[in-house]
């Protein structure tokens, strides 16, 4: 008996009136992450030696551009796509329309909170890069944009929580649709990991930078960055996840293996994503080597996870890849819908995302991490998490979502499955260059092309920076060209009229410890304990403030 | 064998490899004395060049074989730029950032430190072999960061 995802299997849309700020926010994921490649790709050159600099007019330094790049496709790409999508994902699976006031205001936020960012970015008052480290000091509308993101991502959690309760009292008993549950998870988490950055730019950066707070505390900055920072990383990858698990089984013409895996693994990176922060801050002074080493346990701890992840999403491919008449061991892959692009966009991210895994352990275990701290080795491994993983994912959900929340079929297919393809094999090439130029000490964040020291032994793999930054720069473009054509002429009705959801092959259990997954409230209680344990004692021994540092603007 | 079974193998031998892993982890930083920078202590860095060990900043030999190298990162060169000290020589690098956060690494070893307005950092490393080493500022400092490095030169 199988069961499906979602509570009524007839269908639901939302109406055209919520589909439409949640059509735009999805867009501006898109456009961010195409505006965001193209420093991406004089980057990638500098790294070969090779200066475009002088292309880019607007542009008073690399340093401007690379901000530009990190907050564009890592924050701005992501957390507009997750605004969408995830409060889409909960309302089909409950069949509740979502609140309206709280999906326009969460746009608006975010469409604000983006042209305020672009504003001083723009104007090169914020040539900061991503990661906003203090004593560098940008002007108060970059951080008070980034806050309105941030509050639109607490307004799409809201919207979801809202519509959870809501069906749980219309549905006593009844166990919560398992797509709701891990979209909604993944707010959740993320909403909790997002209260350190909040105070971070509320207590500290903004009214520093305004001038009320005269001086800031350097290594308290990073540490409360970073205190979100780790699962800032598990909020870009959750939404990608929610489609490997309970989207692609359908697409493959597979089923998923177990609701409860499944809910226990988002219940554990609920759990684990947050208390692992130091793991960024192994090098630094002023934190005790103790700490580090229980963040790094933690660390390996939430990679537990993702291997149920690997282990679940796979058995759900060889169901699919056997039903479609592959055989032998092996031979199931072959008969996988590699025609489709959005599966083909999302079996690449996870082909990546062995490798990007793999040298993410190797970060974790902090004797390694002393030989690759901020070398171009960092880059490398996480063009192949965030930067494949996560990104091909979106954009292979794009290949149906973008079509069914317009209603017009998608155009050029051929040239969909050519933009993935393009892309993962930049990306390998890429990856290879800059890890092996890190390993021999290339250090990233750095203007090469310009720098006035260098190494023989980085040549090499700064040239296949350049070659797969560049394979890397055309795949986007195509996919960007296919959306945008879809968008505008896509023929109107070819659209699906529903989200691919799945079945899992048992009904989730009535009674019994499992019902207990479903409770977001002891969950997270669970998880501010353990934070508390892993941040506690840095904080009870550190504060207050170590206050030296006046602003500074040296770009 | 059905989907359950395999699926606990599967775990199984994850949790196992995790596990050893840490083990080795563990090995590495207790028996093979792989050390992380940790706390050192704290510093203003308005007031620092008036007081030791930073009213000094270069290197010096402590006792028998081994050296101290007091280092300041600022915008955008390390002081001393230069460092030398003989093959054989065990180096405590003491470091800090007179302005913004800069990074000191020492290509070829595992001297890789972030360098922390207000905060000292240090850590240890022997060089056995002749040759010379880039000192890096990895960590970005602002326009001139491309051009921010030192040399350790062992002779
Ligand atoms: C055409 C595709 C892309 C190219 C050629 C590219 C290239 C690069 C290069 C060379 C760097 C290192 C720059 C440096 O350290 O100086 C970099 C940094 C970065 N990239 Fe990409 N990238 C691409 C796409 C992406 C995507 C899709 C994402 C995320 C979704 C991403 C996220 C980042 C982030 C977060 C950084 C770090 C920025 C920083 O250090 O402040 N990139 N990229
Ligand atoms: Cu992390
Ligand atoms: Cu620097």
């Amino acid at each position: 008996m199988y069961q499906p995802i979602v509570f009524d299997t007839a269908g639901y849309r939302l109406p055209e009136n919520q589909r439409k700020p949640i059509r735009w926010a999805i867009y501006i994921g898109y456009l961010a992450l195409t505006a965001g490649i193209f420093h991406g790709l004089a980057q990638a050159l500098s790294y070969a030696n090779i200066d475009i600099l002088a292309y880019f007019p607007a542009l008073k330094s690399y340093y401007q551009g690379l901000t530009a790049h990190g907050v564009a496709n890592a924050l701005i790409f992501t957390f507009s796509f997750s605004n969408g999508f995830l409060p889409l994902m909960t309302a089909r699976a409950l069949s509740q329309k979502l609140v309206s006031w709280m999906l326009w205001t969460s746009f608006v936020l975010l469409a604000l909170g983006n042209v305020l960012v672009i504003y001083a970015v723009a104007t090169n008052q914020a040539s900061v890069l991503y990661t906003s480290y203090a004593p560098l000091q940008a002007h108060w509308t970059y951080y008070f944009g980034l806050v309105l993101v941030v509050v639109s991502t607490w307004l799409a959690l809201a919207n979801m929580l809202v519509i959870w309760n809501r069906w749980r009292k219309e549905n006593p008993g009844e166990r919560v649709p398992l797509l709701a549950h891990i979209s909604v998870i993944s707010y959740v988490m993320w909403g909790l990991a997002s209260l350190p950055i909040a105070v971070l730019f509320l207590g500290f950066l903004i009214p520093w930078s305004i001038g009320w707070l005269p001086k800031m505390d350097p290594l308290l900055g990073r540490t409360l960055f970073w205190f979100t920072g780790h699962a800032i990383v598990y909020a870009w990858l959750l939404p990608a996840y929610v489609s490997w698990y309970a989207l692609i089984p359908r697409q493959v013409e597979g089923k998923m293996v177990s609701d409860s895996l499944t809910r226990f693994v988002f219940v554990l990176f609920l759990l684990l994503s947050i208390p692992t922060g130091f793991h960024h801050q192994y090098t630094d002074p002023g934190i005790s080597t103790t700490m580090k080493a229980i963040h790094a346990v933690l660390t390996f701890g939430v990679f537990f996870p993702s291997l149920a992840t690997a282990f679940s999403v796979m058995a759900s491919l060889e169901m699919g890849g056997r039903r479609r008449g592959g055989s032998g061991l092996l031979g199931w892959i072959r008969k996988l819908p590699w025609g489709d692009p959005s599966v083909v966009a999302q079996l690449l991210a996870m082909i990546t995302f062995v490798f990007g895994g793999i040298t993410g352990l190797i970060n974790a275990s902090f004797t390694m991490n002393q030989v690759v701290h901020n070398t171009t080795w960092i880059p490398g491994h996480f063009h192949m998490t965030v930067g494949s993983a996560v990104a091909l994912t979106l954009m292979g959900v794009a290949y149906w979502m973008i079509p069914y929340l317009t209603g017009r079929g998608l155009v050029g297919k051929g040239w969909a499955v050519a933009s993935s393809w393009l892309y993962t094999v930049g990306v390998l090439i890429f990856a290879r260059g800059m890890i092996s130029a890190g390993l021999e000490g290339m250090p990233r964040r750095i203007y090469r092309a310009q720098a006035t020291y260098t190494r023989e032994a980085w040549d090499l793999g700064g040239a296949l920076t350049g070659i797969g930054g560049t394979l890397m720069f055309i795949g986007i473009l195509v996919f960007f060209i296919v959306i945008a054509w879809t968008v505008v002429a896509g023929r109107k009705g070819e659209g699906p009229s529903d989200i691919p959801w799945s079945e899992t092959l048992r009904p989730p259990a009535k009674t019994g410890w499992e019902p207990r997954l479903d409770r977001l409230v002891f969950w997270s209680v669970v998880a501010v304990v353990l934070v508390v344990i892993a941040y506690g004692p840095f904080f009870a021994t550190y504060l207050p403030p170590n206050f030296v540092s006046p602003g500074f603007t040296v770009w | 064998m059905n989907i359950e079974t395999y699926e606990k193998a599967f775990l199984s031998l994850g949790g196992v490899l995790l596990v050893a892993c840490l083990v080795a982890l563990a090995y590495a930083s207790i028996a093979m004395g792989i050390h992380l920078p940790g706390r050192a202590g704290e510093v203003d860095p308005l007031t620092m060049r008036a007081q030791a060990p930073f009213d000094n900043p270069g290197v010096r030999e402590t006792s028998p074989g081994q050296y101290e190298a007091v280092v300041i990162g600022q915008l955008w060169a390390f002081v001393p730029a230069e460092i030398r000290v003989p093959a054989g020589a065990e180096v405590t690098f003491v470091a800090t950032s007179n302005d913004v956060l800069h990074g000191l690494h020492v290509e070829g070893t595992r001297i890789n430190m972030m360098l922390v307005p207000g905060q000292i950092s240090r850590n240890t490393y022997t060089f056995k072999e002749p040759g010379e080493h880039l000192i890096i500022c990895h960590e970005y400092c602002g326009v001139g960061h491309h051009t921010m490095y030192g040399k350790v030169i062992v002779e």
